[in-house]
Parts: structure tokens; sequence; C-alpha cells
């Protein structure tokens, strides 16, 4: 301990700078380089690594270096480093076991989980500084607390606790524990409760401070809490990623407002590009649906739709698994376009199965991925790449549309708004306007579904009805696994 | 108004960080292909965790129990989004640097 103090005092200038500063820089290069690497395929991994890197600098020079001013002018290093120590070393265990244990599947009701304690994190620090705050304003006699550093730690608790509800309630819809409330009437009350939220705020800091009087944060923080839940409350289960990653820019705002109260740099870097690139790749999330951020949260989706089922029998035909083995095996060319029910299902592995089995026949098999295909953008390649799939077999939405109709079978495996004709033909849809694969262009098509229900967006398809359309149903990995055991016995 | 130009003189340093920041994180990510928008909002989401920076410096700084403990619980927190953020990233980059090798 001795040798370490005396070797952290070489690299302090004077009693209140420090190495520290040129750590916060360098963190903030590695922060940039690294957000940098991660937008190309390439770099990523290294990426994620460089912006690790950068963490890490920055948490262990602040454990050595950070002054405080005290009110007598002297500065003080950090104390409590044992139990700061313990806590980073529950902090590391805990999540670095749960980060490697989440099934591929649960990766996006992870990050939300995570992006929940950035949130509660930047809450907590508020709720922390606000007394000492109040207490330094009523000491100097201010009559207001009209000042930067008030309107931070507020906002930091306020926009940290509506992540952190957020975020909870986000986890708990993509781990299907929580189901949606689609109230119209919801959207007014959020509107409300932002309106209250916020003129709270100005009323706290338009209040002359009084040393000890800190029921207002409690009030606050509670309130931030429960708009956190109704804000996400409405919001249909499919559109959950655009959530995470709109809450997770609102985390990175909300570090950016401890940044700006510590004077830190590092903190509010961090935060703003998390909080503007956030922003921006909601934005592009939101893009990839045809679909606005407005009307995601508002909650346009789902529920009130069937303007399209027109009424009277609809029938859907089924087809065998011998008939299909069949159908595969004398085709040239079979796409398959993976969904949500795969994954869930954990049949990416069967998939990789059959389109070695069938390779071995001359049969050409490649997969369609939409972008927003799984329940985030990108899902579905992970987990394909996890079954070994090659890359050049990942054909994206485009490229598959336009080779579809030389395409002989499609086998859609658990996903179902992403194939939905309504998307082109029918402008009552919510989903009108989406890209959509079209699968109803190949020859024929073989839907795998576990049974007739809708899908997430919780609309009818009617691509089940048409002529070329044959339903297999039961759980996509069973079916699969009897599928690559009929071709066999072929 | 001079309250207000005297508030932006004061904190001119963090207005001039926080307006490049946005530009460039702005800048930095518009061209990213969809298949990295998972990975790319999870690194994001463990770089916001540098509010535990936040947490360590009240935490140094707490004086009574009740501040004790929720600092002890922000930087457990804070650790976990740090920590857990970068992990889940690097498995899921790590699928896509498998296949890469092997063709």
């Amino acid at each position: 301990m001795k040798t370490i103090q005396t070797l952290t005092k070489t690299f302090e200038f004077s009693p209140y700078i420090s190495i520290l500063e040129i750590s916060y820089i360098l963190a903030s290069v590695l922060f940039i380089l690294g957000l940098k690497k991660l937008s190309h395929p390439d770099t990523a991994r290294n990426g994620n690594l460089w912006a690790a890197a950068g963490m890490g600098l920055a948490i262990l020079f602040t454990i050595l270096f950070h002054k405080i001013k005290m009110d007598d002018g002297s500065y003080h290093g950090i104390h409590n480093i044992g139990w700061i120590v313990a806590a980073l070393v529950i902090g590391t265990v805990t999540g670095w076991l749960a980060a490697k244990k989440v099934k591929m599947t649960a990766m996006p009701q992870m990050v939300s989980l995570f992006n929940g304690m950035g949130g509660a994190c930047a809450a907590l620090i508020s709720m922390m500084e606000f007394p000492r705050m109040q207490e330094h304003l009523a000491g100097a006699g201010a009559t207001t607390m009209l000042n930067g550093e008030a309107l931070a730690i507020l906002l930091g608790l306020m926009i940290g606790g509506v992540s952190f509800a957020g975020s909870m309630i986000a986890f708990g819809k993509l781990d299907e524990r929580i189901g949606d409330i689609r109230n119209p009437l919801l959207r007014y009350v959020n509107l409300t409760f932002l309106v209250v939220l916020l003129a709270f705020v100005v009323f706290v800091m338009f209040k002359a401070p009084v040393a000890g009087e800190n029921w207002m944060i409690y009030l606050l923080a509670g309130l931030a809490l429960i708009y956190g839940v109704t804000f996400v409350m409405p919001i249909g289960g499919a559109d959950m990623p655009v959530v995470i990653s709109l809450l997770n820019s609102f985390t990175g705002v909300a570090a950016a407002m401890g940044g700006f109260l510590y004077n830190n740099q590092a903190m509010l870097t961090g935060g703003i590009l998390v909080g503007s690139s956030g922003t921006i790749l909601t934005i592009l999330m939101c893009k990839a649906m045809n679909r606005s951020l407005l009307n995601v949260i508002v909650g346009a989706f789902g529920g009130s739709a069937g303007g399209s089922a027109q009424e009277g029998e609809k029938t859907v035909k089924e087809i065998s698994l011998s008939d299909a083995a069949v159908l595969l095996s004398y085709s040239q060319k079979v796409l398959v376009v993976p969904g949500y029910g795969l994954a869930v299902a954990q049949a990416q592995h069967l998939c990789h199965e059959l389109e070695n089995l069938l390779a071995s026949k001359g049969v050409e098999l490649k997969y369609g991925i939409h972008p927003v295909a799984g329940r985030m953008p990108g899902h579905m390649n992970v987990l394909l790449a996890e079954a070994d799939v090659a890359y050049e077999k990942l054909q994206e939405m485009e490229d598959a549309n336009n080779e579809m109709t030389n395409t002989d079978v499609v086998i859609v495996v658990g996903a179902n708004d992403v194939v939905n004709p309504a998307a082109e033909e029918d402008p009552s849809s919510p989903i009108y306007g989406m890209p959509v694969i079209k699968v109803w262009e190949a020859k024929s098509t073989i839907i795998m579904k576990r049974s007739m229900a809708k899908g997430y967006a919780a609309i009818e398809n009617n691509l089940f009805f048409m002529p070329k359309s044959r339903m297999l149903f039961g759980d996509a990995k069973a079916t699969l696994q009897k599928l690559v055991a009929e071709i066999k016995n072929l | 108004m001079n309250e207000i130009l005297r508030y932006i003189l004061e904190y001119k340093e963090a207005i001039f960080i926080i307006i490049l920041s946005i530009f460039l994180g702005i800048e930095v990510i518009s061209h990213v292909p969809s298949v990295l928008h998972t990975p790319l909002m999870s690194g994001a989401n463990a770089i916001h965790g540098v509010v535990i920076i936040g947490a360590i410096i009240v935490m140094g700084h707490a004086d009574n129990p009740v501040a004790m403990i929720l600092g002890f619980i922000a930087v457990v927190l804070g650790t976990l989004n740090v920590v857990g953020g970068f992990v889940v990233t690097d498995r899921m980059l790590e699928m896509f640097k498998k296949k890469k090798k092997q063709q």
C-alpha cells in the first residue's frame, strides 16, 4: 500500500493536477476509436476491446488519482478503497458470469438488463449528490437552486430513473414475463406524466435550498421510476429493440450529466457519444422497419387491426414430412427464412445440418435474413454464425428478393411478420410499407410453425392461405430433425 | 440575460465537449450495416457504463452509512454495466470472427 502511494505521488504534478487528466483524454480517444471500429465488421471485435481498455484505464486512474476539493481548501484522495474494490469485484464476477452464461437467444434482454444497471447507477449518484449540494448552497446563502450543478443532478436522476425502470420492463417483455398493456388512454397518461416530471424539476430548481430537506429527491426518483414503467408498458414486445436502443442513449445522457457535475471529461465524452450515436442507431432501426420513432413510441402497432381479414372460411394446406423431403431433394435452389421461432427452438444447428445434407444432393441452400429477423437487428446473423453457417450463405433481404422467382422452395422457419404480404398489399395493415422477404414469389413455400398463432405484431398473415403455400406444423427443432431423417432415408 | 450568459461562460468547456461529441457520435456510426446494429448497441451500452467513475467518486467521499450503502450499490451496478456490456458484446462479435477464419 505504501509503495503504491509513493508511486502515485510521482505522477501528481500539483495537489490537484495529476496524470488523471491525461488518462481521461486517452480514455475518450479510446471510446471514440472503439465506437468507430465497432461499426465495421472486420474491426468490430477490436473496437470493443479498445473501448474496454479505455474504461479500465479511466476506472483505475480515478481510484488512484482522483482528488476532491474540501471546504477548507485542502484536497483529498479517494477513501473507502477497500469497499470500492469489493464492489468492483462483486460487479465484475456477477457481470462476467451473467454475460458468459446467457444463451445467444436471450442476448437482447441481457443488454437491456445491463443498460438498466447503468441507469440506476446514474440515478443513485444524483440521489447522493443532491443533499450535499443543497447543504452547500444553503450554507452559501443562495435563494434558489438555479444552477448547472442542480440541473445536472436532477436531470441525471430523472433520466437515469426512467432508463432503469424502462429497461427492466423491456427485459421482462423480451423474457416474456410481462405482457403488453394496449390502452389508447395510456398515451395521454404518459404525456401528462412527462409534463409533471419536467415541471417538478423546474419547481425544485426554483426552491430555496434548505439543508437536510431532501424529500424532493425521493419524490422525483419515484416519479421517474413510474414514468419509466408507463413509458415502456404500452409499446409492443416486437418494438423492444428500438426501445432498448432509445433507453441506451438515455443512460448515455444520464452518464454525461454526471460528467457535467464532476467536470469529468471521460464521463462527458463517453456519455454524450453514446447519447447521440444511440439516438442515430434508434432512428436507423426504425428506418429498417419503415416506421418513425414517434410511431413506435406512441405504439400504433397491433391489436385493433383486423381490417384485412375477409370473412369466410380460409383454409391452409398442410404438407407431409415425406412430401416435403421429396420436394426439397429434387429442387435446385432452396431458401431458408429464419425467424425468432428458430431461435427459440434452438434449431439453427439443424438448419446447418439440413444445408449440408442437401448440399450432398446437389441442392443449394441459402438463408434469407430480414434486417429485423429475431428480436434485434442482426440477431439472426449472430445465431446462425453460432451454428457454423458460412457467411456467404447468408443473403440480405434485397438479394434474396431478387433471386426469389428462381427459387424452387422457400422454408420459413418460425418467421411470420417478416414474410407477410400485407406489408406490400394492404394499406390498412399496421406493417404496410415495411420491407419484407417476398417468399410468395418462389415456386413453392413451406412454412414451419408451431400453430396458426399470430406473429409478434399480432396481425393476420395471408401468406399461409396462398395457393403455393404449404404448412408443416410442429416445433421447429423437432420438425427439422424429422425432415433431415426423412431426407436421409430417401 | 446576463445570468444566462454567465452560465454559458462558466460551463463553456463542457458545452464545447457536448456539442462536438454529439456530432462525433452521429458521424462515427451513421454508415453502420444493419448486421452490426445489435453488437454496436451493446458496445455503446458498455461505454455509457463510464458512469461508474461518478459512482467511485461519490463512494470515495461517502462519510455516512447511508451514503456508503448507496455508493456501494452504485459501484456494483456500474461495474455490472461495464463488465457485462463488454463481455456480451465480445461474445456476439466472436461469432462473426470465427466464421471469417474458416473461410
